[in-house]
C-alpha cells in the first residue's frame, strides 16, 4: 500500500500574528514557519502504517512557494520515503489545492491520502473533502483512529455530538485530529539521512489545471479589541461582581 | 436568486443551529429555501416547514440517508444546486464535512465559517484562529458558504408552513458505510448554545478533579468545556473541546478554570460576553481576555465559589 500525505507549511502556532499595515493580509516575512500542526499527525501515521508492515512508501507533497521544500524535508526525517513539492506563488485556494492533489494522485497512484483536517491559517478546513469529491472517493474526516481491516478503513472520526465509526473501501482519503496520535521529532541522524531522500520539483503550472483565484481577499484586519479587565481579590468580590456589575448570574 | 439552506436534524428534530443558518441564509436573500436529506424524516421536514423564514422544504428520504454521510448527501444537493445561486450550511462538524464535497463538484471555491454577511458576494470570516478578519468576496457564480452558527441569531421556530416537496433520492455511495455513533448524552444545556459555559483546562491535573467542574456546572446551570490540554489528557471527552479546532462558544458568562489560555483555547472563547478566568499563575495569557480574573488555586477558589453561590438567594437560570 502505497501513502500520499499532504504537508502545509504556515505560520508556527505558537506566533502572535501581525496583520499588515496596508491591510493586504498578515505579516509572514521573518516570522517562524512551520508544518501545519495536523498534518504531522497526517505524516506520523502513515509512517506508523508502514512501520507496521502494511504500508510499503510514504510520500510527502506539499504546495507552495519554494520554501515549502522545508516542510517537505521536514517530513522525510520523521520518516517518509520521498517528496514532492508543488511550486506556487501567492495565496492558492482550498480548490485549486485539491485540483493540483488529484493531478499528483493520478500520477503516483496511492491507495490512502492523508493529510490535517485544517490549516491553521486560513482555517478553511475543505481541501480533503474537496480532494474526495474530485476523485469521487470516500472520506473520513477528522480522524482520531484509523484501523485497517481486510484491505478497508476503520475509521473513528471526531464529531460535534461525540464519536463516529465509519468503515471506507480503499483508496480513500483520511483527514486527521490532532488526538491522532503523538508526532515524533525528528532524530539527528534522520534528519542527516532525510537530506539524501530525493523532492520532485513540479510547477503548478505545469499540471494543467485551472487555479486562477476565485475569492477576492478585500481586507485583512485586526479584529475588535476586548476592553482590558480587572483582577479580583478574593471569591466573595467575584460572585458579587458577577451579581451586580455583570449582572449575568 | 435563491438560497438553499442545508437542514442539520437527528431525522426527529432539527439540530438547534440550523436556526441560526436559517438567519444567515436570510440575510443573503429573503427567498430561503430548506432541504432535509434523512430517513423517515417527516417530523424534522414539518420542524423545517415551521421556520417563518423558510419559503419552501425539500425533503429528500431514503435509507442511505440515515446517518448523514457526506459522500451520499453530497450528490442530491448539488443536483438541487441548479436552481439556487448559493448553498448554506453550518461551520459545524456536519457542514465542514458536508460542504466542500458539494462545492468541488459545483467547481465553487468555498467560503468557510462566515461570521457577517455584507452583501450577497462579500461575507467576514476569521482567520489565524480569530486573530485576523479577512473581508473575502466571491467571484463564482455560485456560493457555498458555511456559518459560524454563534454569530447569528437563532431565527423564530414556530408560526411558517412552508410547502413539503419531496425529491427522488440519489444513488448509495456503497464504498463508506456507517457503523456507529457514540453520543454522549447530557441533561446540561448544550455547549454552542448555552448561557453559561464552565470550563477546564490542564490545571484540573485529573478526570476526577473535573467534578469540581461538574458542581460549579450544576449549580450555574451550565454546559462544561474544556482545553485542548485537558482533552488531550484524557480528563474528559472531545465533545466538550473549546478552541480553534473544538466548538466556538459565545455564553453570556464563560467560566475559564485552570486554563493557561493558549490562543487555540482564546479562539473559541474570546468573543464571550463576560469572561471570567481562575488561574493560579497571574501571568497566564487567559487574564489578557478575562473580565474578572481571580488569581487563586483552583482548588480552593472552586469550592469557595460553591459556596458563595449557595450564599445567593436567586441564580439565573
Amino acid at each position: 500500500m502505497k501513502i500520499l500525505v499532504a504537508v502545509k507549511r504556515v505560520i508556527d502556532y505558537n506566533v502572535q500574528i501581525r496583520v499588515k499595515e496596508d491591510n493586504s493580509g498578515v505579516v509572514t516575512e521573518n516570522v517562524k514557519m512551520s508544518t501545519n500542526p495536523p498534518d504531522d499527525n497526517a505524516i506520523e501515521e502513515a509512517v506508523k502504517i508502514k512501520e507496521s508492515g502494511k504500508a510499503t512508501e510514504v510520500i510527502a507533497v506539499s504546495i507552495g512557494e519554494e520554501k515549502a521544500q522545508e516542510t517537505v524535508r521536514k517530513a522525510l526525517a520523521v520518516g517518509a520515503d520521498r517528496g514532492i513539492l508543488v511550486k506556487t506563488d501567492g495565496i492558492i485556494e482550498p480548490l485549486a489545492v485539491s485540483k493540483l492533489l488529484q493531478k499528483i494522485v493520478e500520477k503516483e497512484k496511492p491507495d490512502l491520502v492523508f493529510m490535517g483536517k485544517q490549516a491553521i491559517d486560513d482555517d478553511c478546513n475543505q481541501t480533503g473533502q474537496m480532494l474526495s469529491a474530485l476523485l469521487d472517493w470516500p472520506q473520513a474526516t477528522f480522524a482520531s483512529k484509523i484501523e485497517i481491516k481486510d484491505g478497508k478503513l476503520e475509521v473513528t472520526r471526531e464529531i460535534d455530538e461525540g464519536l463516529e465509526t465509519i468503515e471506507i473501501n480503499v483508496p480513500a482519503i483520511v483527514t486527521c485530529d490532532l488526538r491522532l496520535n503523538e508526532p515524533r521529532y525528528a532524530s539527528l541522524p534522520n534528519i542527516m539521512k532525510a537530506k539524501k531522500k530525493p523532492i520532485e520539483q513540479l510547477n503548478a503550472s505545469d499540471l494543467g489545471v485551472d487555479i486562477s483565484s476565485r475569492i477576492e481577499q478585500i481586507k485583512v484586519e485586526e479584529p475588535p479589541k476586548r476592553k482590558a479587565g480587572i483582577k479580583v481579590s478574593s471569591v466573595a468580590e467575584l460572585v458579587q461582581k458577577l451579581k451586580n456589575e455583570a449582572k449575568v448570574i | 436568486m435563491s438560497v438553499l439552506l442545508i437542514a442539520e436534524h437527528n431525522n426527529k428534530e432539527l439540530k438547534p443551529f440550523t436556526l441560526n443558518a436559517s438567519t444567515a441564509a436570510s440575510k443573503i436573500d429573503t427567498d430561503v429555501h430548506g432541504v432535509i436529506i434523512g430517513h423517515n424524516c417527516d417530523e424534522a421536514a414539518k420542524a423545517l416547514s415551521e421556520l417563518p423564514l423558510i419559503k419552501k422544504v425539500i425533503q429528500v428520504d431514503a435509507a442511505h440517508y440515515e446517518n448523514f454521510v457526506a459522500e451520499n448527501f453530497a450528490p442530491v444537493i448539488v443536483k438541487l444546486a441548479a436552481n439556487y445561486s448559493h448553498i448554506i450550511s453550518s461551520a459545524n462538524t456536519f457542514g465542514k464535512n458536508l460542504m466542500p464535497r458539494v462545492a468541488a463538484a459545483l467547481d465553487t471555491s468555498q467560503i468557510s465559517d462566515i461570521i457577517k454577511v455584507i452583501t450577497t458576494d462579500t461575507f467576514l470570516r476569521p482567520i489565524y484562529a480569530g486573530n485576523a478578519f479577512a473581508t473575502v468576496k466571491s467571484k463564482d457564480a455560485k456560493k457555498c458558504v458555511t456559518i459560524r452558527p454563534t454569530s447569528f441569531e437563532a431565527c423564530e421556530s414556530s408560526g411558517g408552513s412552508a410547502p413539503i416537496e419531496k425529491v427522488s433520492p440519489s444513488e448509495e455511495f456503497a464504498k463508506t458505510k456507517f457503523i456507529k455513533r457514540e453520543e454522549v448524552k447530557s441533561d446540561r444545556p448544550e455547549l454552542g448554545t448555552a448561557r453559561v459555559v464552565v470550563s477546564g483546562g490542564r490545571g484540573m491535573q485529573s478526570g476526577d478533579n473535573f467534578k469540581l467542574i461538574t458542581s460549579l456546572a450544576d449549580k450555574l446551570n451550565a454546559a462544561i468545556g474544556a482545553s485542548r490540554a485537558a482533552v488531550d489528557a484524557g480528563y474528559i471527552s472531545n465533545d466538550h473541546q473549546v478552541g480553534q479546532t473544538g466548538k466556538v462558544v459565545v455564553p453570556d458568562l464563560y467560566i475559564a478554570v485552570g486554563i493557561s489560555g493558549a490562543i487555540q483555547h482564546l479562539a473559541g472563547m474570546k468573543e464571550s460576553k463576560v469572561i471570567v478566568a481562575i488561574n493560579k499563575d497571574g501571568e497566564a495569557p487567559i487574564f489578557s481576555v478575562a473580565d474578572y480574573g481571580l488569581e487563586a488555586d483552583l482548588f480552593e477558589a472552586v469550592p469557595q465559589f460553591l459556596d458563595e453561590l449557595n450564599k445567593l438567594n436567586t441564580i439565573q437560570k
